[in-house]
């Protein structure tokens, strides 16, 4: 019986030549990421256990993006536990304030690739297997034993496919694709398993998209979410990928638990009303729907492309609410920057912050106040998630987030482009 | 490993942003979270838990984030143990990690009610509904994971392996 990529990658990295889904394996990890919030708790192990030199330090990523630049007095606090680390270890890929989101950089600078296995204290970690990678959220103290060991123990968990067949409408994003999925299947969907794609889609869906698909994996409860390495990977990854690497292929008889089948041709824009990224609804269905503020940031959705429709469509136009945009890495933000992308969201009325987490998780900068309503293209409207209790968060696609910015309601971007006749790239 | 304890009754998809809201994450400190443990979810807990008490919920307990400041809030503040439908994957592991007991039962988590009395045996996965006179036999953890039970938690499943290292350094 053949495997899934993803038991090959399991298979590879724990020293066999096939693992079963519910085996326990112990597996070595290429790329092991910590961020200002997880990291402490890590290293504080490490430093009970009396450790006192990381055997590989190469594998380590710390990321300063949660509450960085530093909010208060106590988070300063906690950066400086990573910052001396850091030092302490001489560690290679420490990203200081500013750098932006774990889960932006790492793929855009081509250190997380196909066939890897990598673990990140933070549950938005599957982000990574976008790029063919198995790539899943760990806690602290998992990433402790990893720095420690070079591995982790690990449960194979099984495959579910999703097969996506026909062409994306136009302001269909990967974002829609995947508040579909996690409408169809809910909160818990798929727990412990593995969400694999497939289908002619693919071929059409670049690394972006994916990049939001993978990353809402866990709100469906899933381990991970992972793409196959095919020519739009290799496409993204030449002149980026910072290492060789051994794609894996799901052969042709591989198990899986279930599979889906989505109609992507079929799809409408989508939105999750509060209190779950599982409550979904079609954008048309909630248009009119006033939000105080819109939030354009996140791992999720803060990447050129997504700041790119942005542009086209607050273009020339004013915004009827706040809108906080927050491009997801320095090298986002920059780019942005030399398109005129900025320009174009100042004169529109929004404001454009330096990359960080901040507002998505109601962090900092941007934090919603009792009963406030905003519109995020973020990843989780939980109860209390962006702010006070009783605030509530609507998430969509970043077309979505500008039309509905433009309205202060929400807004289906076909209907900006009725009102203003601009022309919006698809 | 024995446990009794007063029921806290719980639903589904009990989330981490309810068991630490993220503006508590700017400690890890335990006893700094144990003080907003499931505040937006039930303000009477932190006012009234006792230690001991054994929180009992749904389905996927624990979902959302990887923050392991949610069991350690849970674990800082007394409670002895939870058991549930299901847990989050994350939650599950940073549970066994941290030696926090966890225990998988849809039934014994359907029947407790609130203020119910439990005692649960960690080994043989038995939970005794003391206040209905119920018995429940939990999910049995693999063998891999009751050994980092049985050792405490992973860092102490490790230690020999570290410590073993950092001699050689200072050879
Ligand atoms: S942007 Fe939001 S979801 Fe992503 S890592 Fe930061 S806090 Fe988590």
């Amino acid at each position: 019986m053949g495997m899934t990529m993803t038991e090959k990658i399991f298979a590879r990295h724990a020293g066999r030549d096939r693992v079963e889904p519910g085996e326990l394996v112990d597996a070595d990890v290429d790329l092991m990421m910590g961020n200002d919030i997880t990291a402490p708790i890590a290293i504080k192990r490490l430093k009970d256990l009396g450790m006192t030199r990381l055997p590989f330090p190469d594998k380590l990523f710390l990321v300063m993006s949660h509450y960085a630049p530093s909010k208060d007095i106590a988070s300063a606090a906690q950066i400086m536990i990573s910052r001396q680390f850091a030092k302490e270890q001489q560690l290679p890929h420490y990203y200081a304030e500013g750098a932006g989101i774990e889960h932006v950089i790492l793929p855009e600078e081509g250190w997380v690739l196909p066939g890897d296995l990598v673990i990140g204290a933070d549950s938005h970690s599957c982000t990574y297997g976008a790029t063919g990678c198995f790539a899943t959220g760990v806690g602290s103290t998992d990433l402790a034993a990893a720095m420690a060991t070079g591995r982790l123990w690990f449960k194979v968990p099984e495959s579910v496919k999703f097969e996506l067949n026909g062409t994306r409408p136009q302001y269909i994003m990967g974002k829609d694709l995947i508040l579909h999925i996690i409408g169809l299947i809910g909160a818990d969907g798929v727990l412990y398993q593995a969400m694999e794609y497939a289908g002619d889609t693919l071929r059409t869906l670049p690394m972006e998209e994916r990049l939001t698909m993978a990353n809402m994996a866990i709100e469906a409860g899933a381990k991970a979410g992972i793409f196959p390495c095919d020519d739009v990977t290799e496409a993204y990854l030449s002149g980026r990928a910072k290492r060789a690497y051994t794609p894996e292929h799901s052969d042709s008889d591989a198990q899986y638990a279930r599979t889906y089948k989505v109609d992507v041709a079929a799809l409408e824009p989508m939105v999750a009303l509060p209190w779950s990224p599982d409550n979904v609804r079609t954008v048309s269905d909630m248009a009119g729907e006033v939000v105080d503020r819109v939030f354009i940031g996140s791992c999720t959705n803060a990447r050129l492309s997504d700041l790119r429709i942005v542009a086209d469509i607050l273009k020339g136009n004013k915004v009827a609410c706040d809108t906080l945009i927050v491009p997801g890495s320095k090298q986002v933000y920059r780019d942005a920057m030399h398109e005129g992308l900025f320009d174009i969201f100042l004169d529109a009325g929004a404001t454009v912050s330096a990359p960080t987490c901040g507002a998505c998780f109601g962090g900092f900068m941007g934090v919603l106040g009792p009963n406030e309503r905003c519109l995020s293209t973020s990843n989780r409207n939980f109860v209390g998630r962006m702010g006070h209790p009783t605030s509530k968060s609507y998430l969509a696609n970043p077309a979505v987030a500008a039309a509905t910015a433009l309205n202060g309601a929400i807004t289906h971007p076909k209907d900006v482009l009725a009102v203003t006749g601009l022309q919006v790239a698809g | 490993m024995q446990f009794e304890g007063r029921v806290w009754k719980y639903g589904d998809d009990v989330n981490t942003d309810v068991i630490i809201p993220a503006r508590y994450l700017n400690t890890s400190e335990p006893s700094e979270l144990a003080k907003h443990a499931m505040e937006d979810l039930d303000e009477t807990f932190v006012k009234e838990v006792q230690p001991g008490d054994i929180v009992v919920a749904g389905k996927n307990f624990g979902c959302g984030s990887s923050r392991e400041h949610a069991p350690i809030a849970l674990k800082a503040i007394g409670v002895s143990c939870i058991v549930a439908e299901s847990f989050a994957r994350i939650f599950f592991r940073n549970s066994i990690n941290l030696g926090l007991p966890i225990l998988e039962s849809g039934e014994a988590a359907a029947a407790a009610e609130k203020g119910d009395t439990l005692r649960v045996d960690l080994a043989t996965g038995k939970i005794e509904n003391v206040t209905r006179g119920a018995t429940y036999q939990a999910k049995p953890f693999p063998e891999a994971v009751m050994k980092i039970i049985q050792a405490g938690g992973l860092m102490n499943s490790i230690r020999d392996e570290v410590l073993a290292r950092e001699a050689t350094y200072a050879q």
